[in-house]
Parts: structure tokens; C-alpha cells; sequence
């Protein structure tokens, strides 16, 4: 833990270091040029914008799918049905992170409707249509890889809401819907604050799913720290992994205002 | 509360088609390594086990699994021992901070893989003066092994200490009342109640361990390659696909089980 928070203290203080344009080497000296390229030049910023819409995106994605399945798992189905169910929607995630994003790459696998001349993959070959490698393969791809961690907060949360309740609130005279959004949805709010911490900041700082199904074409604020290791100009990488360490301490502490922490 | 036929209808479908969704991708990679042809794509051309044949016997992915399986193993254990005193104590003590810390513990997991990579490796690469010792930790089998004990501690302490609180305090003050020792309640009462939930925490630590590849990248340094590092760079070279996809097929085969293994312990009777 102390390696841990020494590190990102030490990251931190490194995204004020000045590259030394002769050795190439990140000198000691102070100053705030990285940070002022990162943080204001346009096309960085756009590539942040986008990643944010990504991990906003798969996050909805993931509560749109997760919460149904959630509650007919805690709710709707038999109890001996449960537990094996859970499991099977929950064993996925265990797959292999990098098997599971190549697997992808062979279900959206653009053929001749993209008029590439090569055989598409499952979805070209089977539907006769895939949307190819883009922003929307890697909003699915995600979306799969962290839906059981929206899954499992919110179907523990449905759990623990007492049966009684959702009887009191239709004798009340409530319609199903009514109780949905009066009683069900408040009483997750936690649950599924909690589970998109993990879908939202999974995503935002992901690069290598979005480099593995669009071959490179989509770019990420992870991408682009990736890049610049690479040039190699680390003082300026640290600059840019401010942007996820801010949007995210930012998200977590709104989320703990939202009781996500006590559902974790 | 009752359900309409209707609900109950649309609900079910909703899930069937959900792990449809989850286990298709899956099923594709698993057919495709045993297609005949040498690219991604569908339908498969004629059945052949050359493949898995063929990958057996690369000496590429063989090594990366030894050393991934090398580095999960002692990565978890030491995540095990630190995580569950980090539980206990945690557990255990009220002390100034301990919201803070508790905010800390998540923090691994809820930042970008790719900024825990940097920081680690800006920090193995420095030279650290501590006055009486000066070293640089650099690269190599030791450096991934703290590396991914950082990011597995986390998962160790979730485990415990969840199994901690759901432990009741009678049962410990009943244990004192009875005459037991500390000592005594830890071996007769605590430890075979967590027992259960530290194997699954291992378990999973050495899952996650085993699938990293953010960290492992940037903290592995060259000349040691894990293997889901020998998978990323396969994926990139178009004529590994058959290899590829044997190895994928191999890893969901491993890992799928043990995770539910983990899933079964971790509900181990406990209430």
C-alpha cells in the first residue's frame, strides 16, 4: 500500500519534470509546460471528452442490461435456480481479459459489407451485418468485459431489499411500475453507484480493448498516455495520467456521497 | 410480490439473451481453434487438432504460462498475508484515518490499470537514497511480483474483511466468556471461519494475477513475458491466429473453473 501511494505521489510530482531536449531524459527541473499541454491543447482534450462519453456509454449500457437480469435472478426466479444462475452470468468475467477482448474481434470481424475483401467474421457471416471496428465495437467490448461488476452490487442489493416491501408498496395500491421507480430504484441507488465505479472507471482508462477490436483506429486517453511512454516522454505521459486520476477521485467522491461504498 | 405472466416472460428473455451475449465470443474463439483455416473468420472450414498439437509443443507460450503461473503464485501469497492483517486490523481498531485508508484500499482498483503502471514504474526505475540503503528496484521476475501484489492485496483484503463483518461478535465474546485465550479463539473460532474466504480470496488474487497485462507490461521490463504479454503481442501478428486461439480456448478452460471454485468457497456456510 505505501509502495502504492509513494508511487502515485512520485507520478504526481513527475508530471512537473522538464524533458531535457537534448538527452531525452526527464530532468529534475520544475515546470508546468507538461500540464499545460495536456490540459489545454485541443486535441488532447477531445481525446479525453471521448473517453468519458466511452465509459459513460458502457456504463449505461451495463445498468440497462444488469438491472432486469439482476432482478429476475433475486427476485422473479426459484431459489434453487439462483445460485447456478449467478455463476453462469458471473463466470465470464474470469474468461481472460485479453481472450475475452479478441473474442470480440472475431464476432465483429468487418467482410464484404465493410467492401473489405476478406471474410467477415460470427455477426458479418451469421447477420449479414456487424458494426465493424469503431467507437460502438469498443463500447461493446467493454460493456462486456465489466457487466458483472454491475451485475453482482446490484443483485446483492436487491437481495438484501426485504420481499415485504415491495408487497407493502402494491398493497398500497402501487402499480408494478410505480413500486419500480418509487421503491426499487432509491432503495439500489448505492448498488448501482457502486457497480458503476467499476464500469466507469474501468472503461475511462482502458487501451488495449480499444486497440484490440479497432486495430488501432480509436484512441483513448489511455492510448495516448501509452504513446507518449513510449516516445519517450515520460514527464508529459504523467501529465496526462492527471486526467484520470482527477476524473476519477472526482467520480469516487461523488459516488461515496451516493452510498457506494458501504455496497461494495 | 406476484409477477404477470408477461413480466416474468420479458425478464427471463432479457437473461437468456444476456448470456447469450456473455457466452457467445466465448464460443467462437473455442470453435475457431479448431478451425482448418488460419484467419477469424466464420464459419470455420473443416476440423483439424493441428493446432492445439502445434501450440503444445511452441516453446512461447509454454515459458510465458510457466512464468505467469511463477509470478501469480507468489504475487498472492504475499497479497493473502498483507491483505488479511490489513483486514484484521481495519476490522479490529478504530484509529484516525481509517475512512481514509478504507478510500485508499479501493483506489487500486478503481484507477486506470495504466496509471498504477506508470507509478510503479517510475518507481522501480528510480533510484531510491534512503540514507542507510540506496537501491533501485528495476525489472524483472521481482518487480512484477510487487507489482501485482499491490493490485492483489486489494483483492485479498475485500475478501476478509467482508467475511469479518458478516462474522457476528457474539460468537467471539462467547469464546471469552467461555475462558478461551486470544490466541485460543483466533485458532478455535476466527481463523476456520475465514479460512474459506482467504483460499477464495488467493484464489482470486491468482486469477487476477494470472490475467494482468497493464501493469505487466510496463513493470516487467524486456526478457520476461507472462502470457497474457505472449497474447497481446500474438493477437497483433496476423499468422499467430490459430495459435491464439488454442491458447484463449486454453486459458477459459483453466481459469473458468477455478473461479467458480473461488465463487463456491467464498459462500462457504457461514450464517
Amino acid at each position: 500500500m505505501l509502495v502504492y501511494i509513494a508511487s502515485l505521489a512520485l507520478l504526481v510530482v513527475a508530471a512537473f519534470f522538464r524533458l531535457d531536449g537534448f538527452t531525452g531524459q526527464p530532468t529534475t527541473e520544475l515546470t508546468t509546460d507538461n500540464l499545460e499541454v495536456a490540459f489545454t491543447t485541443w486535441d488532447f482534450v477531445r481525446v479525453v471528452g471521448r473517453s468519458v462519453r466511452v465509459a459513460v456509454l458502457v456504463t449505461v449500457v451495463c445498468f440497462v442490461i444488469a438491472l432486469p437480469v439482476a432482478f429476475f435472478v433475486a427476485k422473479v426466479v426459484r431459489p434453487w435456480a439462483r445460485r447456478g444462475l449467478l455463476v453462469a452470468l458471473l463466470m465470464p468475467l474470469w474468461a481472460g481479459y485479453l481472450v475475452k477482448g479478441y473474442a470480440w474481434k472475431a464476432v465483429l470481424r468487418p467482410g464484404a459489407e465493410f467492401g473489405v475483401n476478406k471474410d467477415g467474421g460470427f455477426l458479418s457471416s451469421v447477420f449479414g451485418y456487424t458494426p465493424g471496428f469503431g467507437q460502438v465495437a469498443v463500447v461493446i467490448a467493454l460493456s462486456y468485459l465489466w457487466l458483472p461488476f454491475m451485475i453482482l452490487p446490484i443483485y446483492a442489493g436487491l437481495e438484501r431489499l426485504p420481499a415485504s416491501l415491495l408487497d407493502a408498496s402494491s398493497d398500497l395500491g402501487a402499480k408494478p411500475l410505480r413500486t419500480f421507480s418509487s421503491v426499487i430504484v432509491p432503495n439500489l441507488l448505492p448498488s448501482i453507484a457502486a457497480g458503476s465505479i467499476f464500469t466507469f472507471s474501468l472503461s475511462l482508462g482502458d487501451y488495449i480493448t480499444p486497440r484490440i477490436v479497432t486495430e488501432g483506429k480509436f484512441t483513448m486517453i489511455g492510448n495516448l498516455i501509452q504513446s507518449y511512454l513510449l516516445a519517450p516522454n515520460q514527464p508529459l505521459a504523467a501529465a496526462f495520467t492527471l486526467w484520470p486520476l482527477l476524473i476519477i477521485v472526482v467520480y469516487l467522491i461523488v459516488m461515496k456521497r451516493a452510498g457506494a461504498f458501504d455496497s461494495l | 410480490m406476484r409477477f404477470s405472466f408477461l413480466t416474468r416472460l420479458t425478464l427471463r428473455s432479457w437473461t437468456i439473451l444476456t448470456l447469450t451475449f456473455l457466452y457467445l465470443p466465448l464460443g467462437v474463439v473455442a470453435v475457431l481453434s479448431f478451425n482448418k483455416a488460419t484467419s477469424l473468420s466464420w464459419p470455420p472450414r473443416g476440423l483439424t487438432l493441428d493446432w492445439w498439437r502445434q501450440t503444445w509443443e511452441a516453446t512461447g507460450p509454454r515459458d510465458a504460462l510457466v512464468n505467469s503461473v511463477k509470478v501469480a503464485l507468489v504475487a498472492s501469497l504475499i497479497a493473502l498475508v498483507l491483505g488479511t492483517l490489513a483486514a484484521f486490523g481495519m476490522h479490529r481498531y478504530r484509529f484516525f484515518g481509517k475512512t481514509t485508508l478504507s478510500f485508499l484500499f479501493v483506489l487500486p482498483i478503481a484507477l486506470p490499470g495504466i496509471v498504477t503502471a506508470i507509478a510503479l514504474q517510475n518507481t522501480f526505475n528510480r533510484r531510491i537514497d534512503l540514507g542507510i540503503v540506496d537501491f533501485r528496484v528495476g525489472f524483472g521476475f521481482h518487480s512484477l511480483v510487487v507489482a501485482h501484489a499491490t493490485f492483489c492485496v486489494v483483492i485479498a483484503y475485500n475478501n476478509v474483511i467482508a467475511r469479518l463483518r458478516r462474522m457476528s461478535p457474539n460468537l467471539l465474546e462467547a469464546s471469552a466468556d467461555l475462558g478461551a485465550h486470544g490466541s485460543q479463539t483466533f485458532r478455535l473460532i476466527t481463523f476456520p471461519l475465514v479460512r474459506s474466504a482467504l483460499l477464495a480470496g488467493g484464489l482470486l488474487a491468482f486469477a487476477l494475477s494470472f490475467d494482468e497485462i497493464v501493469v505487466t507490461t510496463f513493470t516487467a521490463g524486456s526478457g520476461y513475458e507472462t502470457l497474457p504479454q505472449w497474447i497481446y503481442s500474438a493477437i497483433q501478428r496476423p499468422n499467430n491466429v490459430p495459435q491464439v486461439n488454442v491458447v484463449a480456448t486454453f486459458v477459459m478452460m483453466v481459469s473458468i473453473p477455478v473461479a467458480w471454485l473461488a465463487q463456491r468457497l467464498s459462500d462457504g456456510p457461514i450464517d
